[in-house]
């Protein structure tokens, strides 16, 4: 008897996703009129370089029209990495010396991490400093820098990030976000607003609030992953802690 | 003509990749195919125009995913079997 309620769910449940799937017209232009926008793609397309003057309509997108959202997805990052550090906090015996590797690199390994930290780094903060000109972002800049860091982690084992620094940075990024949202809040009356004149298109500061923002969740993202990696990369090996 | 050609070995490469995570005991090995899995995803990504996705992808899955697994495996076991033998069959005694 179960089995067959079960047979029946799945049916209902395919028949429900074919016909969503039909209703979908696969290959057309589903952009719509660009003049006269009744599409919401045909709406961000025409108003991202228009009204915003942003190049990039995704970040003007992520930003600018949804930028409480990305607020929330900062958030969850956040809680991502409290909550890891809160499993994985161990406290320190005193006689105990944090081996993070094993094995030295070779100087083949070293020396080329010594090259590579600093380009990678200027990388992404080229990128979150540009998001509103070329493709990438805040998340991306600042995944590109704690792949950097994570580099240096994994070669060197006197390389320590400063963990209070870190912990600090981290944090005044996220509230410089939210004080940023609150200003847009109380001057101009909506959460987020854009509270400085967006500029000409294609200039380094423009796009109104976009590259301020992308500043400081660049920062946020890029020292709560290299957190995390420190904090995975001192666990002991064999020790169930 | 050449691009579909790129593409659909890209594809073919993407699927073995995925298929040889799935068997392989190895857990190394396992990982490190899904590393490919994400260089290849990257490449599709951009080509399909979605390059701010394809950046995400190379620093994300190709480098951070794959270390991340990488230090479990430390910790943890290499292999599969004897993984499941050291833990899991520990309480069915």
């Amino acid at each position: 008897m179960k089995r067959y309620i079960i047979f029946l769910f799945i049916a209902v449940l395919g028949w429900t996703l074919a016909q969503t799937f039909r209703a979908i017209p696969f290959g057309a232009d589903r952009r719509g009129n660009l003049d006269q926008p009744d599409r919401v793609a045909a709406f961000y397309l025409k108003e991202s370089p228009e009204t915003l003057q942003t190049a990039n309509s995704i970040t003007a997108i992520v930003v600018n029209f949804r930028g409480f959202d990305t607020l929330g997805e900062v958030t969850v990052l956040f809680l991502a990495a409290t909550g890891l550090a809160s499993i994985l906090y161990r406290k320190e015996e005193d006689d105990e010396t944090e081996e993070r590797i094993t094995l030295i690199s070779s100087s083949l390994v070293r020396t080329g991490a010594k090259i590579l930290f600093p380009l990678i780094l200027l990388l992404g903060i080229y990128v979150f400093i540009h998001g509103h000109l070329t493709p990438g972002g805040g998340f991306q800049g600042g995944a590109i820098i704690a792949t950097g860091f994570l580099l240096m982690l994994i070669t060197y084992k006197r390389f320590d990030t400063n963990h209070n620094l870190m912990v600090w940075l981290e944090s005044l990024a996220g509230l410089a976000f939210v004080a940023t949202g609150l200003y847009g809040l109380f001057t101009y009356g909506s959460f987020l607003q854009n509270t400085h004149s967006v500029g000409t298109l294609n200039d380094l500061i423009s796009g109104g609030l976009i590259p301020l923002i992308y500043i400081f969740i660049g920062i946020k993202v890029g020292t709560e992953l290299t957190n995390i990696l420190d904090i995975l990369l001192k666990i002991k090996p064999g020790k169930q802690s | 003509m050449a691009l579909i050609l790129f593409l659909i070995i890209m594809a073919l490469i993407l699927i073995a990749a995925a298929i040889f995570a799935v068997m392989q005991k190895d857990l190394l090995f396992a990982v490190l195919a899904t590393g490919i899995i994400s260089v290849v995803l990257s490449v599709f990504f951009y080509v399909l125009q979605a390059p701010d996705v394809a950046i995400t992808e190379a620093a994300i899955g190709i480098a951070l995913t794959t270390i991340i697994f990488i230090i479990t495996i430390r910790n943890t076991s290499r292999n599969e079997d004897e993984y499941t033998e050291n833990h899991i069959n520990k309480f069915d005694k």
